[in-house]
């Protein structure tokens, strides 16, 4: 009925040109040709040359990757648990505290669920010898447990929107509960499990203060290595590193909205 | 109607289900809580490995030292007053910011309101520490706001934006803005057009239509974003670190320099639970709000 009027259309236009103009900034000064961070004086591919010539970026970009992709299935696996037993059965012992776990790293200060992992893996170590020592399998830990939460949230969401008519006829032809549920509700939510993979993804992706606690000496992501050449000073370098993680991140992000979006 | 009547089996279901992720999340979330009290109340000795005497072994002796020492020393006690200022701030100027850009969402076309939500939101997710980062660049003595500042006259010489209060809390604002306007924006799209219509029909002015209806229904929204951005700010790391100067200690950066630097892990252990007895009752009332502002739920 109303159409888009000045105010809206103002408050619009400000308040996205502060979120995207210093994104878009870096974005521009990584392909400057020249090393100035201040002005941009031609186009140039060459800080990207630069990172791919260097094997302890690339190593840390392997170990990352690697890292987002397993957490990020275990996330998905605890997280849909996590979300089914929300969803589907309204009372059962502990179903609070779940609910109260699950969406607590939320919003709990990074730090706070970094210490907190780092303490549980040397407490564990010392009792049972398991995990020894620290690197990609803590870093896998700890990051599942923020993923998990948003992948809970999101997959909750979608259990609790669809309708149960297929899920309650596919019973009513003599299937049990659980048949019901992987043959019919888990194939219907499908792109519910594949954004909250793509989030725990680039969640983990982009993850430095939970993976510098856990991370042993020898298991820099790439995050950690971002930030350790951030302290020595910017370099046109981590211009391109920062808009690389910055497409891939907003890449995965679209791709889990859209299929959200679709058909919901 | 198979799921409707809570059954034996039906109980015995619900823990197959639940039990592993109730396993995990109380393995990673309870069990450090314990294990972070017993250790602030240890001893601390960097020459050990855990560098702390375990009490609970009959190593040292038990104690609140860490507490007194982090209530009382100056720099602790000042971080403490910092980190709820500036998380009160910040959180504040982020929902000022947010709620035009929320309003303006809200009463877009139909068709536009969710891909605008989208838009706004979609920074969130691309990598945080980039966009902390970016802002190095442009705050920098010699970085482009320095050189606008300059070009109209606005300062005869480049201002100290980086590295101090200031650009702390533009990096909060900014980094958190799409958490203000998410439940901002969800409040009023479930606003009722009808009673601005009626607040019209009866002679009120936008303005005053606003004040008067739209604001007030719009109170949770406002506390759930205010929240959002003040809860994680509490206890922000990457901002203060890499935006603010090097006495600008708010309580994450306390945590991670007392673990990583210091090495004093009761110390650590101490703080983040007096974090975590800040972020306590603001959390509850969180999750009482977004219920209510949650779709199905009354906004």
């Amino acid at each position: 009925m109303r159409g888009i009027r000045p105010f809206t259309a103002t408050a619009l236009i400000l308040g996205l040109l502060f979120l995207y103009l210093p994104i878009l900034w870096v974005v521009l000064l990584s392909f400057n040709e020249s090393r100035l961070l201040t002005r941009f004086e031609g186009f140039s591919l060459r800080w990207y040359q630069a990172l791919f010539s260097d094997p302890a970026l690339l190593a840390a970009l392997g170990r990352s990757l690697l890292i987002a992709l397993a957490a990020g299935v275990i996330a998905v696996i605890i997280g849909t648990l996590a979300a089914t037993a929300l969803a589907r059965f309204p009372r059962f012992r502990g179903r609070a505290l779940l609910a109260f776990l699950s969406s607590a790293p939320l919003v709990l200060p990074e730090v706070m669920l970094g210490f907190g992992a780092l303490i549980l893996f040397v407490s564990l170590e010392r009792l049972i010898g398991w995990p020894a020592g620290r690197g990609m399998m803590t870093i896998i830990l700890a990051h599942t447990l923020l993923a998990a939460a948003y992948v809970t949230v999101i997959v909750q969401s979608r259990l609790a929107g669809r309708e149960r008519v297929l899920e309650e006829a596919a019973m009513d032809l003599g299937a049990d509960p659980l048949r019901a549920y992987l043959l019919v509700t888990l194939p219907s939510i499908a792109p519910a499990l594949i954004a909250g993979f793509l989030i725990a993804f680039t969640l983990s992706l982009d993850d430095l203060v939970i993976a510098s606690f856990t991370a042993g000496p020898g298991a820099t992501t790439l995050p950690m290595a971002i930030y350790s050449k951030l302290k020595l000073g910017l370099s046109p370098e981590i211009n391109a590193l920062a808009t690389l993680l910055v497409l891939t991140a907003a890449l995965a992000v679209s791709i889990a909205a859209w299929s959200l979006a679709r058909r919901r | 109607m198979p799921f409707s009547s809570p059954t034996e089996p039906r109980t015995r279901a619900a823990l197959a289900v639940a039990g592993l992720p109730l396993a995990f999340f109380a393995a990673m979330l309870l069990l450090p809580l314990c294990l972070i009290g017993a250790i602030s109340l240890a001893e601390s000795d960097p020459a050990l490995s855990p560098p702390f005497r375990p009490w609970w072994s009959g190593d040292g002796g038990i104690g609140l030292k860490s507490y007194a020492l982090v209530l009382e020393e100056g720099i602790y006690a000042r971080a403490w007053l910092d980190s709820l200022r500036i998380a009160a701030t910040s959180a504040s100027l982020a929902v000022l910011l947010g709620y035009p850009l929320a309003l303006a969402i809200a009463r877009a076309p139909e068709k536009l309101r969710l891909p605008l939500l989208a838009l706004a939101v979609l920074p969130f997710w691309t990598s945080f520490l980039v966009r902390v980062y970016a802002w190095i660049g442009l705050l920098r003595h010699d970085g482009p706001i320095n050189a606008l500042l300059l070009a109209l006259g606005l300062s005869e010489q480049p201002l100290p934006l980086l590295y101090g209060e200031f650009a702390i809390h533009l990096g909060i604002v900014y980094s958190y803005l799409p958490f203000a306007i998410l439940p901002l924006a969800a409040n009023l799209m479930a606003l009722d057009s009808r009673l601005l219509d009626a607040a019209a029909d009866l002679g009120a002015r936008p303005m005053s239509a606003f004040l008067r209806v739209t604001l007030p229904l719009s109170a949770p929204g406002i506390a759930a974003a205010f929240l959002l951005v003040f809860v994680p700010a509490l206890g922000e790391f990457v901002i203060p670190d890499l935006l603010g100067g090097p006495d600008n200690l708010m309580l994450g950066r306390l945590l991670w320099n007392e673990f990583f630097q210091a090495r004093d892990w009761p110390l650590a252990a101490a703080i983040t639970l007096m974090l975590l007895a800040m972020v306590v009752l603001p959390l509850l009332f969180l999750s009482r709000l977004l219920g209510r502002l949650a779709p199905g739920g009354r906004g």
